[in-house]
This record gives C-alpha cells, sequence and structure tokens, in this order.
C-alpha cells in the first residue's frame, strides 16, 4: 500500500470505520492494559501501605515502633509522660504547630489574593518581574530560603528574634505563592465579562470588586487556604531553621528531632494527627470549592489537584 | 502616503483596546497596582533582602576571635578569601558528596520517570469511571507530611521491621538487613518515595490532554503502538516530562531530611547535609552561605527554564 492510498482511505472512512480496520493491527489496540494496572496499583499499595501501618503502630500496645503488638491508645492519651496529649514537649508542639498555620493562613491568603489580583490586571514590565519572584520564591528548594532567612534574622532584621514571629514571617514567604498561583487560575477561567457587566450597569470599582468579583473568587480562596494550612502544618524545613527556644518547636520539628534520637509510638501518633488533620483540611477546603463553585462548569478533583 | 496615516490610527486604536481591557471602565492608574503593593514589600525584604544577605555573608568577612560572620553590604567591599575557601572544598575533600548527590539524584528521577510516566499514562488513558479516585489516592501524599512518609519507611526497615521478617520469611536473606546504616539504595529510595507525586501529576496533566483521536490516526496510518507510542504520545507529553524532572530534582538537590533520616551516615552526606550541618555548626555563617550560594548556581537554570516553560503554557492556555 502507498502513502496515497492510506491517506485516501482514511479520508473517506467514517471514523467509526475503526473497529472494521482493527484487523490491520498485529495487536487488538484497545485491549486491556495489565502491566499498566499492576503498576499503578503496585505503586499505589507501595505508596499508601506502609502510612497504614505507621498509622496502626501509633495505637501500638508496645514501645516497639516498627512491630505491632496490639491494640492501645497509650501514646495518644493514657500514658501520663509519654503519650502526645501529655508528654509536655509534644502537647505544647501541638498547639504551636496550629498556631503558626492559623496566622500563615491568615496573613498569607489575603496577601497571595491581593498580589494575584492587582498582578492580573497590572500589564507592565515590572508586574511581570515581580510576579516572576513569586514563582521563583514557589521552586526555590526550601533549604535556601529557609537558611537566607534564618541569616537576614541574625545579622540584618536582628529586631525579629527566632521564634513564633520568625517562623511565621518565614512560612508567609514560603506558602504566598500557593494563593498567588490559585487565583490567577481561578481569574483566567472566570474572565472579564462579569466585572465588565457591573460597572457597565453603574458599580463603582470598589462595588464591582466586592460583590461581583470577590465571591466569584471565593472557590479559590477556600482552596489557597486548605492548602496553605496543610501546607504549614507539615512544613519543618524553614520552621526548624527559623525556631528559637525549643517551646517554639512545632510538631513537626519534633517529629523530625524524635524520629532521629529514640522514636516510640508516640511520634507516629503525633505524624498520624498531622495526617489527619491536613486530611480534614483538605476535604473541607475542597468541599467550599464544590459548594462555591456549584453550577459551574470545573473539572472536578482533576481540577483542584491542578491548582 | 498611506504609511504615516496608518501607522497612528492603529497605535491609537491599541491604545483604545489597551485602555477598555486592562484598566476596567473607569479604575484609575493606581488602583491595581496598589493591590499587589503589601505582597511586592513583603517579597522585597522577605524574600530579596535575605538572599542579598547570603551573598553578603559568603563574600564577607569573619570576627577573627569568635569566627562569627561579618556580612559586608557594600559590593565594592567584597572579597573573596571566604568563599574561594568553600569552594576549593567542594572540589577538594567535598567533591565525593557533590559526584554522589548528582548519582543518587539522576537515579532516583530516573526511577520516578518511568514509574510516573507508566502511571500517568494508564490513569489518563485507561482511567475511566475511577480517574477520580485514582488521581485523588496519587495526589494524597501532597498533603501527608513528608515526615510521616519517612517515618513509614522507617518504622518498616528498621532491623527487627516488617522488610526484614518478610525477606527472611521468603529466604532471600537470613540475617536481618541493616538498611538503615547509610545504605545509598535506601536513600534513592526515600527520594523515590517522597517526590514522585510531584512527577505523576505534570505528566498526567499532558498526557490527559491527549487527543485520543490523534492516537488512533497513528495507528490507522499503520503505525504500530511501538511507533504510535513514540512518534506520538511521547513527543506530545515531552513538556510533561521536562516540567516533571525539574520539579522533582529542585527539592532533591536541596534534600538534607531524607538521608539524614534514612541513613545519617557520612558515606550518603547530599549538598542539603552540608548546608544542615553548616547550620548545626557555630562559626560556619560564611561557608553556609557559600554553599547556598553554590547551590543556587546550580539550580538556576532548570529553575529558570522551568519559570519559562510554565508561563508559556500558561499564556498559550
Amino acid at each position: 500500500m502507498t502513502q496515497e492510498t492510506i491517506v485516501r482511505a482514511d479520508r473517506s472512512a467514517p471514523p467509526t470505520s475503526v473497529g472494521v480496520r482493527r484487523g490491520l493491527f498485529r495487536r487488538d489496540p484497545w485491549r486491556k492494559p495489565r502491566i499498566l494496572a499492576a503498576i499503578t496499583w503496585g505503586y499505589l499499595a507501595w505508596s499508601l501501605l506502609p502510612l497504614v501501618i505507621a498509622i496502626a503502630i501509633s495505637f501500638n500496645s508496645s514501645r516497639s515502633n516498627s512491630l505491632l503488638h496490639g491494640f492501645s491508645l497509650q501514646w495518644w492519651w493514657s500514658d501520663p509522660t509519654e503519650s502526645l496529649w501529655h508528654d509536655p514537649e509534644l502537647h505544647a508542639a501541638l498547639f504551636q504547630s496550629l498556631r503558626l498555620s492559623l496566622f500563615t493562613v491568615a496573613i498569607a491568603v489575603p496577601l497571595g489574593v491581593a498580589f494575584a489580583l492587582g498582578i492580573d490586571r497590572w500589564h507592565s514590565r515590572p508586574a511581570k518581574g515581580f510576579n516572576f519572584l513569586m514563582l521563583l520564591s514557589f521552586v526555590l528548594p526550601e533549604i535556601v530560603l529557609g537558611i537566607s532567612l534564618f541569616l537576614v534574622f541574625q545579622h540584618l532584621l536582628t529586631f525579629v528574634r527566632l521564634g513564633t514571629t520568625a517562623q511565621i514571617l518565614g512560612l508567609v514567604t514560603y506558602q504566598l505563592a500557593y494563593p498567588v498561583i490559585i487565583v490567577r487560575a481561578r481569574l483566567l477561567t472566570i474572565g472579564r465579562e462579569y466585572e465588565e457587566a457591573a460597572s457597565d450597569l453603574g458599580a463603582p470599582p470598589r462595588q464591582s470588586i466586592r460583590r461581583v468579583l470577590l465571591p466569584l473568587l471565593y472557590p479559590a480562596i477556600f482552596a489557597s487556604a486548605a492548602i496553605v494550612f496543610a501546607d504549614s502544618l507539615d512544613d519543618f524545613v524553614t520552621v526548624r531553621y527559623l525556631s528559637g527556644p525549643a517551646t517554639s518547636e512545632p510538631l513537626s520539628v519534633k517529629i523530625y528531632n524524635f524520629t532521629r534520637a529514640e522514636p516510640t509510638p508516640a511520634v507516629n501518633a503525633a505524624a498520624t494527627f498531622l495526617l489527619v488533620t491536613t486530611t480534614i483540611a483538605v476535604v473541607l477546603g475542597y468541599l467550599a470549592y464544590r459548594h462555591a463553585t456549584r453550577g459551574q462548569r470545573t473539572g472536578g478533583v482533576s481540577e483542584f489537584a491542578n491548582v | 502616503m498611506p504609511e504615516p496615516s496608518a501607522a497612528p490610527s492603529r497605535r491609537s486604536a491599541r491604545r483604545a483596546h489597551r485602555a477598555g481591557s486592562s484598566e476596567g471602565v473607569h479604575y484609575p492608574r493606581w488602583f491595581w497596582p496598589s493591590f499587589s503593593l503589601p505582597a511586592i514589600l513583603w517579597l522585597l525584604v522577605l524574600f530579596v533582602l535575605p538572599f542579598y544577605t547570603v551573598i553578603s555573608i559568603a563574600f564577607g568577612t569573619v570576627d577573627p576571635i569568635f569566627r562569627s560572620p561579618l556580612p559586608v553590604y557594600q559590593p565594592w567591599y567584597w572579597s573573596t578569601e571566604q568563599f574561594g575557601e568553600t569552594l576549593g572544598k567542594v572540589f577538594g575533600i567535598f567533591s565525593p558528596v557533590y559526584i554522589h548527590t548528582f548519582q543518587y539524584v539522576f537515579i532516583a528521577s530516573a526511577i520516578c520517570l518511568v514509574l510516573g510516566y507508566a502511571i500517568a499514562y494508564y490513569v489518563a488513558r485507561y482511567g475511566g469511571k475511577r480517574k477520580a479516585l485514582l488521581l485523588a489516592l496519587l495526589i494524597s501524599p501532597f498533603w501527608i507530611s513528608y515526615l510521616m512518609r519517612m517515618l513509614a519507611w522507617i518504622n518498616l526497615l528498621e532491623n527487627d521491621g516488617y522488610v526484614n521478617k518478610f525477606l527472611m520469611f521468603l529466604n532471600v536473606v537470613d540475617r536481618p538487613v541493616g538498611w538503615l546504616e547509610g545504605r545509598p539504595s535506601t536513600v534513592i529510595l526515600g527520594l523515590v518515595y517522597g517526590y514522585i507525586p510531584y512527577m505523576i501529576l505534570p505528566l498526567f496533566g499532558f498526557l490527559d490532554r491527549i487527543d485520543v483521536s490523534l492516537l488512533e490516526s497513528g495507528r490507522d496510518l499503520g503505525g504500530s503502538p511501538f511507533s504510535t507510542f513514540f512518534r506520538v504520545t511521547l513527543p506530545l507529553s515531552k513538556p510533561g516530562i521536562l516540567a516533571g524532572t525539574i520539579i522533582v530534582t529542585l527539592p532533591m538537590f536541596g534534600d538534607y531530611f531524607t538521608n539524614n533520616l534514612l541513613s545519617g551516615s557520612p558515606r550518603t552526606t547530599m549538598i542539603g547535609n552540608l548546608i544542615d550541618e553548616a547550620y548545626s555548626t557555630t562559626g560556619q555563617g560564611p561557608e553556609m552561605a557559600s554553599y547556598v550560594l553554590i547551590l543556587m548556581a546550580l539550580l538556576i537554570v532548570p529553575m529558570l527554564y522551568y519559570l519559562r516553560s510554565t508561563a508559556r503554557t500558561a499564556a498559550g492556555r
């Protein structure tokens, strides 16, 4: 068969003729991809099973953090000195974690949303430059940012003492790009028409932002709040470099330190606590996102994943 | 003369268009920039300035008694003494660290790419009704703490852990293997486990966008499954491969915790560990700053490439 006849045959054939032409193929192209399926499901098992075991170990009834001996709540609650709740160090760290994450969300999300809005409408060379700077802070290995901030607080901005303040400043810097990226993606989807309609109908700028644009941005705001909260709760690189006294170390840093020393299942309990909290945050964020975009065409999970 | 008259009118039309679309109907000039201002100031003070401090310390001097760094903020007074000393170590006693960091990162990202591609391809092409569930499972590691995920492997790889139990049960080994005693293979496992989700997502994004009719026509035109894959699917997913590879290697180069948690032995020290150890040791400020600069120098090209390519895809959308 020459090239010519293939092209002609293809042009005249309706798309449904694919099935008829199947005989030409050496193998059935629509067969089940068993190897790929095995890799995918095998990967998921490999990726999630260790976590299930680690969670199970947090309920261990012995000191071992490698072998399960039975169920107990001693590492979560009952042990009067070593459980997550009663070990003074872990107990304090738990609240420090929540404090850092909440303040980071409260600062980073408004800052990032405003930045994204401004950059989106302020078409100019500096706007592009600042946006670039923002994205650079996002792809930089975290250790670079953590060490830079540590050094600046040590030598130049010495009025910021290492500890909670420095940690929040660092976390906000590291997390700022999330709301920016998410809000800019959302601005791209909603377009300018609603706002233009609002101002055509006589709304002054402030009102068209507050009553038209902001409600349209709610999904992006919820999604970024959830992601920033979860990510700052899990952060331990920036936070560790910027922690001052041991009381300012959040749970993530304690887990890191304990794991390197002599971990008990209480460390697993602490890690499980973080996992549950971040999962709740992400699920709530997703539900709020779904609620705010109800009636709009969205990609569901995949869009939430891509932001 | 038609030309001079055409040019101004086109320019004024463009100006009118710009005024209409970018400044809304009656937003003042300063209106939108003022929204960005707080975050811009934040970035300048807490991102640009810290980085400048790093440079000032790397090219600064050291207190002769306390060995504490004395940053020099004026570029005309910079000295390369401290930086040069560190650079000498990088090419001297610490060159193995750099070499095996590159080895680990290369092997780990290659595994991430091959495995991630297969998984992303399966979910994008054959996910069907289960696509949302599969995707949710694949992105779950994003909000599960990295520490939790490393901790899980530490539990498993312990001398009396389940991995050794399993291998002994299968008679693969007769004694527990010391997985956590400074083995490169364990560090690479940790890196793959830690960063592969970041590879799968961009790959999935690009593979999911490929129109199935393109593959069908590839097959209709007589291509074998292999040639269709190599001549249609692979070229179309190239941006995803590049994005995924960069986004996976960047944090691997700065990683010190995977190594610290899963090995802790100087045999597997990576670039990130040099920085982290300098942080924990007093009197190594300039050394630490120099390591950070060297790391940035290594990564700046892939970072810029990644940012440019994502900007282009965003603009193309």
